[in-house]
């Protein structure tokens, strides 16, 4: 079972990935074949689990005081271009070209 | 031709009144200079994590038993993807699968056709509230084509309010707000200010005929008023409703309310369907709530939210305060609504029946008609008032025990709006408005009227 086109270019768009050649999509299609093994399970009437901790109450909880913050100057530091104090970005998101209009191994599929 | 039926859902964010962020020990302040109030894990360095707020879970579970809802004892954190320079990781941390609060119900109550005295209660249902962080701040400078980024708000808590689509105008969903904002203010859970961006509401409109499928909805944003989401509401409905009686389709898209103009518009920037790609946040475990019954014997204090211990502990809500000035003071359902709805007169109102032998009846007339409406024409709150309430009750007393006429309190009022400092005695006492309470003095004075209009008293005399 192959992963479709349309759901390799909507992938790339979603998380800006780049499946680059073919051994990039084979890689994705053998961990969705591997991950494909859960369903090899019988989980009817069982909850999923995202945690290990299962019902082990262990979220701590951080008193409301103000103990971090003022350091503008370090983080600035980072930045390519600053405009007074302020980050810098392109005006709106710039979306990856639709697929006919860059040069991507996805074309040739 | 068919009616129309308009349908109205809200997804309201109100920003929570705590003094750190969600997740993070930096401040919660309006208006400081740019990315100063930014943490590392704010603005998504790596090796960051994210350390839940007590106050923001506390502030949560107070809104939510305060709209009846269901709190969930057991909690969950997920991520919600999408790009944007306002969002440094790419992703925000929200509550998608298992919120805090879930079914719950908000009263308010309506004006029929803008008369005070015909008044209806409605209820929307509250399908469910939500932790969240909040972005940071983009400024668009279209001059230099690019976007400025401010991270201070970043990670702000945020409970997002869902109310489901039971409300049908402009006119509703604006009452329905300002209902949930007093009950965030009396809470202390939100300041609730919609000109500082602490309440942001998005309208979900859609329009069908009775019997049919609902129809397409489009979300509107971008309203910063309660004033504005009624217009805007009341706009998208007629927008709709044209529309498809030209025979055209609504698309499924988000708006955004331009007060100028007074319409919506399509949001730019609008990528089609989003794919959020929800994934459970594998930083947080789950957020486990207790109650009386559930409490936990050793367990340090500190850690544990009980549930019923927030719920013994919540104020009078506005519902029940309204209920009690009926009551205590004999005033009507619909006064009682405009006590609460400015800030500070109730209190003022409390205050002057206290200082007042005049009876809670009439004192509200001159709160409501006199003080309110000279407050509006200044554009004054309550506490800014020039008349405080302890000058107003020495007037009404003036009035009460019939040493002065009603038109001249009037009068003694405005002199008081101008603030000099005098006393309501001292201004009746210098512009001499006592009333006449001596009977030979008053027949004096009668008897020269008459003396000095001998030919109008003879005309009267004659018919």
């Amino acid at each position: 079972q192959k992963v479709s086109v349309e759901v390799l270019e909507h992938l790339e768009h979603l998380a800006l990935v780049d499946f680059r050649d073919a051994e990039g999509v084979e890689r994705l299609q053998k961990a969705i074949q591997f991950a494909d093994q859960l369903h090899e399970v019988n989980t009817d009437g069982v909850e999923p689990m995202d945690s290990v901790l299962e019902d082990r109450w262990c979220l701590y909880l951080r008193e409301d005081d103000v103990t971090e913050g003022n350091c503008t100057k370090e983080l600035l530091e980072n930045a390519r271009e600053k405009v007074e104090e302020y980050f810098v970005a392109p005006p709106g998101n710039i979306p990856l070209p639709k697929l006919e209009e860059r040069e991507t191994f996805l074309q040739g599929s | 031709l068919a009616p129309w039926v308009p349908v109205v859902g809200l997804e309201i964010h109100a920003q929570i009144s705590s003094n750190s962020k969600l997740f993070s020990g930096s401040q919660v302040q309006f208006a400081a200079p740019p990315n100063s109030l930014v943490s590392f894990f704010d603005a998504s360095l790596p090796g960051t994590l994210p350390v839940l707020n007590r106050r923001c879970v506390e502030a949560a579970v107070m809104t939510g038993l305060a709209l009846n809802c269901s709190i969930n004892k057991k909690s969950l954190f997920d991520r919600k993807h999408y790009f944007y320079a306002d969002l440094p990781a790419g992703y925000q941390i929200t509550q998608q699968r298992v919120p805090i609060a879930v079914n719950g119900s908000l009263s308010y109550s309506l004006c029929i056709d803008n008369k005070m005295s015909q008044m209806v209660t409605k209820t929307v249902r509250i399908k469910q509230i939500q932790l969240e962080q909040d972005s940071g701040k983009s400024l668009h400078d279209d001059t230099r084509s690019q976007t400025l980024v401010d991270l201070n708000r970043a990670g702000v808590g945020l409970m997002e309010v869902v109310m489901e689509p039971d409300m049908c105008c402009g006119e509703e969903a604006a009452a329905a707000v300002r209902e949930l904002q007093l009950i965030l203010q009396t809470l202390g859970s939100s300041q609730a200010v919609m000109a500082e961006g602490q309440l942001r509401v998005d309208a979900n409109v859609s329009v069908h005929h009775p019997g049919e499928p609902y129809g397409v909805r489009t979300e509107v944003k971008n309203i910063n008023s309660i004033r504005f989401l009624a217009k805007a509401i009341d706009y998208e409905i007629q927008r709709q409703i044209e529309e498809l009686e030209n025979g055209g389709t609504i698309l499924n898209e988000t708006r955004a309310f331009d007060s100028k103009l007074g319409c919506t518009v399509p949001m730019r920037d609008k990528e089609g369907k989003q794919d959020y790609r929800f994934m459970p946040e594998p930083n947080l475990p789950p957020l486990i709530l207790y109650d009386a019954k559930s409490l936990p014997a050793n367990m340090n204090h500190q850690q544990v939210i009980n549930i019923d211990w927030i719920h013994e502990r919540l104020p009078d809500l506005p519902s029940v305060k309204r209920k009690k000035l009926v009551e205590q003071y004999g005033i009507l359902p619909e006064h009682s609504f405009t006590l609460l709805n400015e800030d500070g007169l109730a209190e003022f109102f409390e205050s002057v029946v206290k200082r007042t032998q005049m009876k809670p009846k009439k004192v509200i007339g001159w709160i409501l008609k006199d003080l309110l409406s000279y407050l509006k024409q200044h554009s004054l709150t309550v506490k800014e008032s020039p008349v405080s309430s302890f000058l107003l009750a020495d007037l009404l007393n003036l009035l009460e025990k019939k040493e002065i006429s009603s038109t001249a309190a009037k009068q003694v009022l405005a002199e008081l709006w101008k603030g000099e400092g005098k006393t309501p005695l001292e201004i009746v006492k210098e512009q001499k408005l006592e009333l006449l309470q001596d009977q030979k003095e008053l027949e004096q004075i009668c008897q020269a009227v008459i003396d000095g209009h001998k030919n109008e008293v003879i005309m009267m005399v004659l018919g």
